[in-house]
């Protein structure tokens, strides 16, 4: 009954080969099935419906020359702050709404190098900044579990397309939990991977310190597959981590026998809902079933982690997004001299939660402030990288309900800022220390809305945390299919 | 100046670097492009682009700053410089703030024979910005029409070197900035052209009470091209400032523009019209963290520096210290010098044709050495041609101004102008004859035992060869002319 755009990539990949599918023929899958879904769910703010045609047509005649990566042909979307040379990137933005990058970011020139099919460009949140995806200038993505509720955000689009088969696999970008939370609420894998594991040339800054580009994948082994791809260092981005590339798809299987897991008490106090400890709970069994041991762990001060994060990442985003002012690219508003030209340029092309945040961070970063702001923010952070390497000292990876509710509804929390900060409690502090964490899902809740269960591993634990996941993806079988899906086959 | 008052001054001085590409970035660093010809997405601040340090770059600033006795920090930060404007394609400039590379130097310069030691607080590596052309009626920037940017100066590596309040005069200060650059020339790392923008400098100025031990109000002073503006703009303001002071007038914290035309400074911005920059840590790159050996390893092969040089001169070539400073002021100026004593010439004599004609010449023309046709094969041949005694002094200054004009071998010169001297007697003899016929009275006194009447005889014959005669043959001649009959 499944159709091929709703199969995972390693499946694909061993049909493709066995020649009992085309690249062509999967990526026709997806097209039709944007075609079928994509006005209700709004993934896609631009499709390259030609262009991923003749990708495919090239990797069909790539993999028939068996010279092909294990990603090549597998049809993918694209988070919209993402660069594609040529292809308008906005970041959800109007001041970009007319920008065309000369160059491509390097996790998908990798790709495109390895014969991926690119499908288009998705929605998100104005320069990722937003847990809902209702921060974009081009209205809000729909939740495929149900319309009438958000996708989580900031890389919403992203998430929704995954789950809704009209991509195979997506990538999005993760500052706070901008792919861990959205792939919680929409029934997905969101795997956030250790800081500077995979370059962030091209993706287009929010807040330096703390962005990574991250997978969307409807399996653990998906994102293994798709990580092994982009991850590895690159002499455009000084920050990349000097290490060459792992196959993170081998010691998948090894199983949670004899690993230590610790569950972060800290995620499970006031404001989780109660459908979301259930399930945690509930997983939590399962892998003390299969031989991992459970204790009580605590980040003591991950409390003043969403406080920090609201500091720091403010603070970078408003240098990082100074250079919108008009002058050589985007949107430009003519003003009288070039300095109302800038301010008028801004006022025009940013959105309400850009401002605030550009305003927060101005702030923070001012004369006689920067101390007990931005300076305060930093020594948390120090404070939280500290927290997880004494946890890692007892657990060899810690879990928690990815974000505190699963899917809330359009328009509920909008107002309300604060609220809003409160979806990304649990995976900011994973981003201030700069570790590695995948959500997978849990199960549904009582209203029918999926789950996430997060795991955290040290630096560079990617290995770890996929393992742990496969294991529980196995054990869990999750397998629900959302009713916007599921309808069509109707 | 009155006795009354003591100035203090500090410089900042930027310095671009000669580096074969920019800071952060693969494209081209060079002068005189065609505009936005030498960018990328980096340096123009694309969405999306990251910075990655120019390793050589790293090295030269090392280099400057062992040069000027720093410390090399074994971490130091890049922080971020936030301000809004066009030519600045971030709207944050790449810069350090609180951990630079190199820390507590001093550089040693003289000033009338004494030696000055003018600290140096920092030196620090940022990148520069792009350039702005406005464009319109009158090319004045209220009524431009339009702006033009040219990024091919964005990126660019450069350095600021930030002296300590330590100069107490405005010769101090043009001293201690030729020693700079100098020295950066000296370590080849930058084009050193005030004229192309490649070394600038701000300065700070305040005036105090003689012996006061807190410093007046200080006011930075903008726009100073050349090393001339700056001794100038230093003066002036010295001037005003004690003058406000002695009327009792409030000085302001400020920034102030030089005008080169009138020669005064105005206010640019006050204190409280300063930007608050809001520095922080830059995200995008590293810490830097120099390894001891390699610091040592640049260390070990640092260049001879200008004072040293001098020392050398001094003490191997036994030049004057007042010769040294000028023939050592400047890297052209020290290598010609070496040059000309290779192709055979006496150093004494060299430095004297330098620091005297040549000089003249050049303060003439307003042009520096490197920019005239003069080598130091015009000067070795000029020295051997009057020592040779095939040319008079007087002949070889006029070869030489030939020479500053075309550029033409020495000898060239000397033979299409006829200016080689007669030192055949025979045809000396029928002038001296002639000298002596015509003009008895010197004779007589000559004779009477005024032996200085020879010279008054020596110039009648000197005229009569037009310059051609050897003057000492001349001499000669006459004396045993006169002594003879």
């Amino acid at each position: 009954m499944a159709e091929l755009c709703d199969l995972t990539a390693a499946d694909l990949a061993s049909k493709l080969r066995a020649g009992e599918t085309s690249s062509t023929e999967v990526t026709e899958s997806c097209l039709a099935r944007v075609e079928a879904v994509d006005e209700r769910v709004r993934a896609f703010l631009a499709r390259t419906t030609e262009l991923a045609r003749e990708r495919a047509a090239a990797a069909d005649a790539r993999i028939a020359a068996g010279d092909a990566p294990s990603t090549a042909g597998i049809p993918i979307a694209l988070k919209d702050v993402l660069s594609t040379k040529d292809i308008t990137t906005t970041c959800g933005s109007k001041i970009l709404e007319s920008y065309v990058p000369p160059f491509d970011c390097t996790p998908w020139a990798r790709l495109a190098a390895a014969g991926s099919v690119l499908l288009g460009k998705t929605n998100c949140d104005e320069f990722a900044m937003g847990s809902s995806n209702e921060n974009s200038a081009f209205g809000p993505v729909h939740n495929p579990w149900g319309l009438d509720t958000v996708p989580g955000g900031s890389s919403g689009g992203s998430a929704a397309a995954v789950a809704a088969g009209e991509a195979v696999w997506a990538l999005g970008t993760d500052t706070g939990g901008s792919v861990r939370q959205p792939a919680s609420l929409c029934g997905v894998v969101g795997l956030k991977p250790t800081y500077g594991l995979i370059s962030r040339y091209g993706l287009i800054a929010f807040a330096s310190s703390l962005d990574t580009v991250g997978t969307f994948t409807r399996s653990v082994r998906d994102a293994a597959i798709l990580l092994s791809a982009i991850a590895g260092s690159d002499p455009m981005d000084a920050t990349s981590l000097d290490r060459t590339v792992d196959d993170y798809a081998e010691g998948l299987d090894e199983g949670v026998s004899g690993l230590r897991v610790g569950v972060v008490k800290e995620a499970f106090g006031e404001g989780v809902q109660p459908g979301v400890r259930s399930s945690i709970q509930s997983a939590l069994n399962r892998l003390s079933d299969m031989g991992a041991s459970i204790e009580e762990a605590s980040l003591p001060h991950a409390d003043y982690a969403l406080s920090a994060y609201y500091l720091i990442a403010p603070s970078e985003a408003s240098s990082n997004l100074a250079r919108y002012d008009g002058v050589r690219y985007g949107l430009r508003v003519p003003g009288r001299d070039s300095i109302e030209m800038m301010a008028r340029t801004r006022g025009a092309g940013f959105g309400p939660e850009v401002k605030r945040r550009i305003m927060l961070g101005t702030y923070a970063l001012s004369a006689g402030y920067y101390e007990a702001y931005y300076g305060q923010a930093q020594k948390v952070r120090t404070l939280i990288i500290r927290d997880y390497e004494k946890a890692f000292e007892s657990f060899d990876v810690l879990v928690s309900p990815t974000s505190p509710t699963t899917a809330f509804r359009i328009g509920e929390r909008a107002d309300d800022p604060l609220a809003m900060y409160l979806s990304d409690v649990f995976t900011i502090p994973a981003n201030l220390a700069g570790v590695p964490a995948v959500s997978i899902p849990s199960g549904l809740d009582e209203a029918g809305l999926p789950v996430g269960l997060q795991v955290t591993a040290p630096v560079l634990g990617e290995a770890l945390v996929l393992r742990v996941a496969h294991a529980l993806e196995r054990e869990l079988a999750f397998d629900a299919v959302p009713p916007l899906v599921a309808g069509l086959a109707a | 100046m009155g006795e009354d008052f003591e100035t203090v001054i500090g410089l900042e001085c930027h310095v671009e670097l000669s580096t074969r590409t920019k800071m952060f970035c693969g494209c081209r660093n060079e002068f005189g492009a065609p505009p936005n010809t030498n960018v990328c997405p980096v340096c123009l601040g694309l969405p999306g682009s990251l910075p990655v340090p120019n390793e050589r770059a790293i090295e030269y600033i090392v280099r400057i700053g062992l040069a000027l006795d720093c410390e090399i920090l074994r971490y130091s930060l890049f922080h971020r410089k936030n301000y809004f404007y066009p030519d600045m394609p971030k709207n944050f400039q790449i810069s350090q703030y609180d951990l630079p590379i190199c820390v507590k130097g001093h550089l040693d310069v003289q000033v009338d024979g004494q030696t000055h030691r003018v600290g140096i607080t920092r030196v620090h590596m940022e990148e520069d910005t792009g350039k702005t052309t406005h464009a319109g009626a009158s090319g004045r920037i209220a009524q431009a029409e339009y702006a033009l940017i040219d990024y091919n100066r964005a990126g660019v590596p450069l350095v600021e070197v930030v002296s300590e309040p330590d100069i107490r005069s405005p010769e101090v200060a043009r001293a201690y900035f030729n020693e700079l650059r100098s020295t950066l020339e000296a370590l080849d790392v930058s084009d050193v052209r005030m004229e192309e923008g490649s070394l600038r400098c701000d300065a700070n100025i305040s005036v105090r009470p003689a012996g006061s031990p807190e410093y007046g109000t200080k006011v930075e002073i903008k726009n100073l091209n050349s090393v001339r503006s700056l001794e100038r703009a230093l003066k002036y303001e010295q001037e005003r400032q004690v003058a406000a002071l002695r009327t009792g007038e409030k000085l302001v914290q400020e920034t102030r523009h030089f005008d080169e035309g009138t020669g005064t400074t105005h206010t640019l911005r006050s204190k409280e019209e300063a930007f608050d920059y809001r520095y922080f840590p830059e995200p995008d790159l590293p810490p830097l963290e120099p390894d001891t050996e390699w610091v040592e390893k640049i260390r070990g092969a640092l260049p001879e520096l200008p004072a040293a040089r001098r020392a050398r001169f001094e003490r191997e070539l036994g030049l004057a210290p007042r010769q040294t400073t000028l023939v050592g002021a400047s890297k052209a100026t020290a290598d010609f010098l070496e040059e000309a004593i290779d192709l055979g010439a006496p150093a004494a004599a060299v430095a004297n044709w330098m620091t005297q004609d040549l000089s003249g010449l050049l303060n003439k023309a307003r042009i520096e050495l490197p920019e005239s046709k003069v080598t130091p094969q015009h000067i070795a041949d000029l020295i051997r041609l009057v020592e040779e005694s095939t040319i008079s002094v007087t002949a070889a200054k006029q070869v030489l101004e030939e020479a500053f004009e075309t550029g033409k071998p020495i000898e060239e010169i000397v033979e299409t102008r006829g200016l080689r001297q007669v030192t055949d007697t025979s045809a000396l003899e029928a002038w001296v004859v002639e000298a002596i016929a015509e003009n008895p009275e010197p004779v007589e006194q000559f004779r009477a035992g005024k032996d200085g009447a020879i010279n008054f005889l020596v110039g009648q014959v000197m005229k009569k060869s037009r310059g051609a005669a050897n003057v000492r043959t001349v001499q000669e001649l006459l004396r045993a002319k006169l002594s003879g009959s």
